[in-house]
């Protein structure tokens, strides 16, 4: 199939003075039976058109809630925004009425998930599935829809596509179910594809040919895509930027290679120091030592500093602020100089 | 953990050799008059040896066989054929009082922390459980204590033998399940997929525990996962298996850096490694389509369906895993030759 038929109207520029989507200072807190989850705390990112944003963290740090709120499907209870803006092409996404959200996710913003098994519905045929966006929103008749389906299958390189839509989610292997996940995400030409551990589920053949398809996708569409993964491999592999959580806040931001050559914060130093790597074989494997906090007892000042090797008191005492280092990445951690300076001698 | 091994055991001696374990699930139709119509065949004739105090990793894609593999090992399921000797005893033939014996040497960690522990049953219930299978390894009255040694071992709170296991993370979990492991005093520990359930920071600190007890207790593990790098960072050997056949085995060395089968080299190129820079200097080997069918494995090699390499040979001819011209360890390919690229 010809990108025209999929993509028929230009990307319309972005205004110049600001980002593509940028999420500020949003919190998010969920309500229970046993307390208050303060689940996001202060997150500020931002995506401009066509580039990968990665998005780093171990459970619970917060990252597929953040891109929750942005899609605005988060559970409601028993999470709720607190404050923040989430501003898509400059407008506030929070302020705008349940319709509008409407509008906005699928053509705008739109999100495929980890398992592709549940996110699929068992009972209708996956060309179904993908053409129900294309008939419902777009407008589009059951014959145009029905064509339309055939060439995102085969956008998405999902061999004999035309013989395919009758079959069930079932029917598909673990790849090709997440290929029919990005042909749905992509049936109404979104600007913005928010991937949740996409690969998480899947072989490392079938990982790298998903992560090459979004690549190429991303590319050839010109959309940007923000990638929610806990794999440092992963990003290493694919991203332009990388934002790394813990404990619902954003400690470090970057850009990849000088991100991987010198992390600034505690945490993501002692992350990428703690994973095995296949192209070096060390001896035993650093660590970072205790667990994550639990959401419902932050602990004061820096929540990383019961974990951190450079603890003193001000971090006890003091939240970090987002410092920003020479070439314009931020660290929010007091010694973010010294961890940076560390690992470059 | 206190006696120390017997001193007749030699390390790097054999303690299980496996020979063509095969193992095929019945597919069957009908409802009332069930007749069988093919067989997944999820084992497809395995051989290897494990020595003492070794680590071998069993790596492979989803399907490939490797977690029915331990659980044959395991004796949870029955082989279709092959054999099975641990410690010179036949591992399939034993029953009863031999087989309970038998039984203690090899102990198994499983994948998933949450679903691996009675969630009504106390930690020290848990881990003390195997001693009321086999009094004879530690006197009633001594069994709280021996109990608390082994959650010490591991690294948790002995005070905590009293807490049940959704008061833990998953990592403790991890550990819990180790304790249990121990508790026999095995040879073996069959690992299946220890800490693919965990976060990365969490990963480590299990994967150091594993190697510091294996020095403490001479252990021999038997480690399956699919991630080729936690693999290579804590096993001596490397067993790769394809649709139930292990297609390539060799010392750590050989397998990452002289690999001569053309599906471990697609699989140790598909890796993403965490360094930006190498995002150019790798070579990505990109395989078409996906594994087939065990129930209908190809003809001849059973890689051929996806191999570059393939020639007519490949699909008449089934290649043995035996050592090849390339590089002496065994690999079962017409083809095998070292790619300095990958």
């Amino acid at each position: 199939m010809t990108e025209s038929a999929v993509r028929p109207t230009p990307a319309s520029p972005t205004p110049p003075e600001g980002h593509l989507l940028e999420v500020r200072d949003l919190h998010v807190e969920f309500r229970t039976r046993e307390g208050v989850a303060r689940v996001i705390n202060g997150v500020t990112y931002h995506l401009d058109a066509g580039e990968t944003l990665a998005v780093l963290g171990e459970s619970g740090s917060g990252k597929s809630v953040t891109a929750q709120a942005i899609m605005g499907i988060l559970d409601t209870p028993p999470a709720y925004v607190r404050s923040g803006e989430i501003r898509y092409r400059g407008r506030d996404l929070l302020t705008r009425s349940e319709e509008e959200r409407r509008q906005v996710r699928g053509t705008e913003i739109a999100m495929i998930f980890q398992d592709a098994l549940s996110a699929l519905n068992p009972v209708f045929p996956v060309g179904w599935q993908i053409g129900e966006s294309l008939r419902q929103r777009a407008g589009l008749s059951r014959a145009d829809a029905r064509r339309r389906t055939v060439e995102l299958m085969d956008l998405v390189r999902i061999p004999a596509a035309a013989t395919r839509l009758g079959d069930y989610p079932h029917q598909f292997s673990g790849g090709m179910r997440q290929r029919v996940m990005i042909a749905m995400a992509l049936a109404l030409d979104p600007k913005v594809l928010i991937a949740d551990e996409p690969t998480t589920a899947l072989d490392v053949t079938v990982q790298a040919q998903i992560m090459d398809l979004l690549a190429d996708l991303r590319r050839d569409l010109g959309m940007a895509l923000i990638l929610i993964t806990h794999d440092l491999g992963v990003v290493a592999g694919v991203a332009d930027r990388i934002a790394v959580m813990y404990a619902g806040r954003i400690v470090e931001h970057a850009d990849v290679r000088s991100l991987y050559r010198a992390p600034a914060h505690p945490y993501t130093k002692g992350l990428l120091e703690s994973i095995p790597r296949l192209d070096v074989r060390g001896q035993a494997l650093s660590t970072i030592p205790g667990l994550p906090p639990n959401l419902m007892r932050i602990p004061p000042g820096c929540p990383f500093h019961p974990r951190c090797l450079y603890a003193q008191q001000v971090c006890v005492d003091e939240v970090p602020h987002d410092l920003v280092l020479g070439d314009g990445r931020t660290s929010a951690c007091h010694f973010a100089q010294e961890v940076h300076d560390d690992r470059a001698r | 953990m206190t006696a120390p091994a017997s001193p007749a055991k030699v390390r790097g001696e054999t303690v299980l050799a496996v020979d063509e374990l095969v193992k095929h699930f019945p597919i069957t139709q009908g409802v009332l008059f069930k007749r069988q119509i093919g067989a997944v065949r999820a084992v497809d004739g395995v051989s290897f040896e494990l020595r003492r105090g070794e680590t071998l990793g069993v790596v492979g894609e989803s399907g490939c066989g490797k977690s029915t593999l331990a659980r044959l090992l395991m004796r949870l399921e029955t082989p279709t054929a092959g054999r099975a000797t641990l410690e010179g005893r036949d591992l399939f033939r034993a029953s009863g009082g031999e087989l309970r014996r038998l039984r203690r040497n090899m102990q198994m960690v499983m994948q998933d922390p949450y679903t691996s522990l009675n969630p009504r049953m106390t930690v020290g219930d848990i881990v003390g459980e195997p001693f009321a299978i086999h009094p004879d390894a530690a006197p009633k009255g001594s069994r709280r204590q021996r109990v608390q040694e082994l959650l010490d071992v591991v690294g948790l709170n002995p005070e905590h033998v009293n807490r049940y296991p959704h008061q833990f993370s998953g990592g403790q979990r991890q550990r819990i399940g180790i304790a249990r492991a121990l508790a026999l005093r095995p040879e073996i520990i069959v690992c299946d997929e220890p800490v693919s359930a965990l976060d990365v920071s969490i990963q480590a600190q299990v994967i150091n525990l594993l190697a510091q007890l294996q020095d403490e207790f001479g252990l021999s593990y038997i480690f399956i996962a699919h991630d080729l790098s936690v693999v290579r960072h804590i096993c001596d050997r490397v067993a790769v298996m394809y649709l139930g056949r292990i297609v390539e085995i060799g010392t750590e060395e050989q397998i990452y850096r002289r690999a001569t089968h053309p599906y471990t080299q697609a699989l140790l190129s598909a890796v993403p490694v965490p360094d930006p820079a190498a995002r150019d200097r790798r070579t990505i080997i990109r395989l078409s389509g996906d594994v087939p069918s065990p129930a209908d494995p190809p003809s001849g090699c059973r890689f051929r369906t996806r191999c570059w390499k393939a020639e007519e040979v490949c699909a008449v001819q089934d290649p043995q895993t035996v050592p090849r011209a390339a590089d002496p360890h065994p690999s079962a390919c017409h083809f095998a030759e070292v790619r300095p690229d990958v």
